[in-house]
């Protein structure tokens, strides 16, 4: 190249309105932008909402084992329970939607179990993933405890079939038991603390449990508020007036 | 078949960070410049306004702002003699997609590296004697004292808050002593602290230690750019790093560039359109432009005079594989360089816990804190310690998001009634301190094409074989004893140190600060690119990012990819414009 070229400025916008001699088609789903930045007022990409609908996901067998199996996780104290926190319809709507389907993780093969620090390799998404686990430690639980599913055990011992799911030492057909635990922990944690809007910690019971007040985004007032108990009402993204976080309610 | 398009003067791929800085120099110069961009157009008030931007699940665990693997990842391996397996999900890295690339979802923090840094070879046998036999760690083509003025350059753009602890060779009093000579002080003053920074600020000063406090991307008061780019203060939201600012306080390609850039007659953006490869005429010493696919699946032919790669160090890599230009490395035999040198972060952290201290962490910024740099590089005597490097040690209060940030005391379980209250009684009252080491290269950690698993374009995936040695193990547990010290100095009730021992692993998230495989050097035999990053095979193209470190430096690294972006810009406005060709001979 060569400072002659820089005369070729604007030379592809021009062809491209114009027509070119050589046969041009513009690329059609790709987005051209040229000239200005594009912008458009008042259309920001708010999020998709759990909606209050039925199941979409669980059958009630399988409902009945999460509801339990979650309140194991978080059982209810002077606070709410998981189950009583929304996590069981949170991850109702979870698995029925693209994180279930594992829409953008790579799930090619060929498999193979692989070491701790590869992560991840379940040839299941998290939906079947979770469909497969439930029956698996259901039927595991039948022959350990003369024929009961783990939601009709005893607290301890419900607390014991976890335990084992935790290290690996229950083994699972068809499924990684320690896999499956994990994913469950997480998506638990997820329902009791994430934003209300996708469908678990109701009234934002688990941010009020713990002091975070959500998804306030101007805490410049207490910058300089050195260790002090702050006690800020939380909001959610679903619907709030202000993002402030105005005075302390106290 | 791909169908040609007209040539344009400069074709950049990737448009994130660096690729907005190349655009803007080159356009400024008159020259036509396209951007091609795999992802969407993002912008701030329509996709990251403050009515949806804090959304915890959404976008840290949804990973909304993510690249997706789905469409093509990396396999992983921590060893030459193991089979690499592909990370199914992201985990330890999030690089980004989309414009402004990684750059929207960055903390910020937004340093230099140690004049001694760039000489991390002939420096330390100098000082400590020969290398252990499997480090190969190399000197960068170029000092510090080159790239001071682009260091400049880039923290004027982003408006970093931060205080000059050596201006023009004199020390001053509350900057970071250890530094290299700045021209000039920074463009805004530090970000207020909140508490727990300034309860380390107390405990590493009675220790005798040098806290000053962070450079930082997020704006401490209202700042106007040199572009004429207005940035408002930063409110402490506490969604920055993983997030996208929605107030115009975090410096990203949107809040320094776009606007200015995006009005120029001379440049056009092409978002969905993803760059395959890179073309090459017969000799294979010119770059002829690349091919390219759009969201319908037809393939395009983009013919181009100059080639900037800006696609992020691990697609960089990708592509220049894939494209077959410059040799493979082979970790048998030490041959070749293309892939050679990948290096990465070392971190560990050590958590505290209060009874009568409240820390409200959600008033955090993703660059806020204090730091030391006593036992960063080559600050401090190394003899008899068994290691090269070091890194820096922080209170950063970035967040207090509840899903990620919820540490509780050593031996509480990780679920049930205990777990709860345990998480009740230590949200608002822990904080922690953090070490951010440095990773040597190494002879068996590297870049190359897996030989099984392919991209949703058939391409063979990027293959990562990675571990941490000896030596980041022992300065790791070094950094980790130092932080253990500052931790007790501020009095905790408690604390749990999380130390980084045994295998790296792919799955917990650490840094996305992947570093070389495309790296820069003396000459040829050695490395990819010259000091102006452009490639010694093929000198039409140049290549962009934290690729070019030869090993990593205890730092994060996109104050030193900023730098590199103006340097190499310059050259090609200064140099290769008037002569075309080799700006170093080999
Ligand atoms: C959570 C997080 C926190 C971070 N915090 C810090 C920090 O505090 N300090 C710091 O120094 N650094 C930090 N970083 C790193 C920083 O974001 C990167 O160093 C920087 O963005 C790299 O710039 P880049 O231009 O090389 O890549 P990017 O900014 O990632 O841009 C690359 C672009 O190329 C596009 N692309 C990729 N492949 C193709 C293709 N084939 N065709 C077309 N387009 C393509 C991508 O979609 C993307 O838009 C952080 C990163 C993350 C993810
Ligand atoms: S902490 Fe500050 S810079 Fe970061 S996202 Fe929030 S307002 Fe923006």
């Amino acid at each position: 190249m060569s400072r002659k070229s820089i005369s070729r400025r604007g030379f592809l916008t021009a062809t491209l309105a114009a027509g070119s001699t050589a046969p041009l088609v513009l690329p059609a789903l790709a987005r051209q932008y040229q000239g200005s930045e594009p912008w458009t007022p008042d259309v920001a990409m708010a999020p998709e909402r759990a909606t209050p609908a039925p199941a979409k996901f669980f059958s009630p067998e399988e409902r009945t084992f999460i509801e339990a199996a979650v309140d194991r996780l978080i059982p209810k104290d002077e606070w709410p329970s998981a189950t009583e926190a929304g996590v069981a319809h949170f991850l109702d709507g979870q698995l029925a939607g693209a994180f279930g389907r594992a829409e953008s993780w790579y799930m090619q093969g060929p498999w193979e179990k692989g070491e701790d620090s590869q992560g991840f390799q379940s040839r299941l998404a998290p939906a079947p993933l979770y469909r497969a686990a439930i029956k698996a430690i259901d039927d595991h639980c039948g022959e350990k405890y003369g024929g009961r599913k783990f939601a009709d055990l005893s607290s301890s011992d419900q607390d014991d079939v976890l335990k084992g799911l935790e290290k690996g030492d229950v083994k699972l057909k068809g499924v990684d038991a320690k896999t499956f635990f994990t994913m469950l922990l997480q998506n638990t944690i997820e329902g009791f603390f994430s934003d209300p809007v996708h469908g678990g910690n109701k009234d934002m019971v688990g941010w009020k449990m713990i002091g975070f007040p959500g998804a306030r985004y101007d805490y410049r007032p207490y910058i300089s508020k050195h260790n002090q108990k702050l006690d800020i009402e939380p909001v959610s993204v679903a619907g709030v007036d202000s993002f402030g976080a105005g005075t302390p309610s106290k | 078949m791909a169908r040609k398009l007209p040539s344009v003067d400069v074709l950049i791929i990737g448009f994130g960070w660096t690729g907005a800085i190349m655009a803007e120099q080159l356009t400024a110069e008159g020259l036509q410049v396209l951007a091609l961009e795999r992802g969407v157009w993002r912008d701030t008030s329509t996709d990251f306004a403050v009515t949806n931007a804090q959304d915890e699940l959404r976008y840290r665990y949804r990973g909304e702002l993510f690249e997706e693997p789905a469409r093509g990842t990396l396999t992983f391996r921590n060893s030459p003699t193991q089979t690499a397996l592909p990370m199914r999900r992201l985990g330890s890295f999030l690089p980004g997609t989309n414009v402004g690339g990684s750059g929207v979802h960055w903390n910020g923090q937004t340093w230099r590296f140690l004049p001694t840094d760039f000489l991390t070879k002939t420096h330390n046998e100098q000082r400590y004697g020969p290398l252990a036999a499997d480090m190969t760690v190399q000197d960068w083509a170029i000092t510090y004292e080159e790239l001071e003025p682009y260091y400049d350059q880039f923290e004027y753009l982003c408006g970093i808050s931060g205080k000059a602890g050596n201006l023009k060779g004199v020390k001053q009093e509350g900057g970071n002593p250890f530094e290299g000579a700045r021209s000039r002080d920074y463009p805004n003053p530090p970000m207020e602290m909140v508490y727990a920074p300034a309860l380390f600020r107390e405990a590493a000063a009675g220790l005798g230690f040098h806290p000053f406090p962070a450079p930082s991307a997020n704006m401490s008061r209202p700042y106007t750019n040199p572009l004429g780019i207005g940035l408002g203060p930063c409110t402490y939201c506490g969604f920055c790093e993983k997030f996208a600012c929605g107030n115009y306080s975090k410096a990203t390609a949107q809040t320094t560039i776009l606007p200015v850039l995006m009005r120029r007659d001379n440049f056009t953006l092409r978002t969905e359109s993803e760059v395959l490869r890179i073309l090459k005429d017969r000799s294979g010493k010119r770059a002829t432009g690349v091919e390219y696919i759009d969201t319908e699946g037809q393939v395009w032919e983009q013919p181009a005079d100059l080639v900037i790669l800006a696609s992020y160090i691990l697609n960089n890599a990708h592509l220049m594989l894939v494209s077959k230009i410059g040799q493979p490395y082979d970790p048998a035999t030490g041959q070749g360089v293309v892939g050679k040198n990948y290096a990465y972060q070392i971190t560990s952290s050590v958590d505290l816990f209060f009874d009568d201290k409240y820390f409200n962490n959600f008033v955090g910024a993703g660059a806020l804190g204090m730091i030391i740099d006593d036992f960063n590089g080559d600050n401090f005597d190394h003899a008899g310690l068994g290691f090269i490097g070091g890194g820096y040690i922080a209170q950063w209060t970035t967040n207090g998001r509840p899903i990620e940030t919820r540490p509780v005391p050593d031996g509480t379980p990780k679920w049930g009634a205990k777990w709860k209250k345990a998480m009740r009684d230590s949200y608002l009252r822990s904080t922690s301190v953090a070490t951010h080491g440095a990773v040597m290269s190494h002879r068996q950690n590297y870049l190359d094409l897996d030989p099984t698993y392919k991209d949703v374009y058939g391409r063979p995936l990027l293959r990562m074989t990675f571990d941490f040695t000896d030596n980041e193990h022992k300065m790791s547990k070094y950094l980790t004893d130092k932080a253990t010290a500052i931790a007790k100095a501020m009095k905790p009730r408690e604390f749990k140190v999380n130390g980084r021992d045994g295998h790296y692993s792919i799955v917990p998230y650490q840094t996305t600060h992947n570093t070389g495989g495309t790296i820069m050097g003396a000459n040829p035999r050695e490395s990819v690119t010259n000091k102006f990053l452009q490639s010694w095979d093929v000198p039409n193209l140049f290549l962009l990012g934290s690729g070019a470190f030869p090993q990593n430096a205890g730092y994060n690294p996109t104050g030193t990819v900023g730098a590199l972006a103006y340097h190499a810009a310059k050259a090609i406005r200064e140099q290769y414009l008037r002569a075309p060709g080799p700006l170093v001979q080999a």
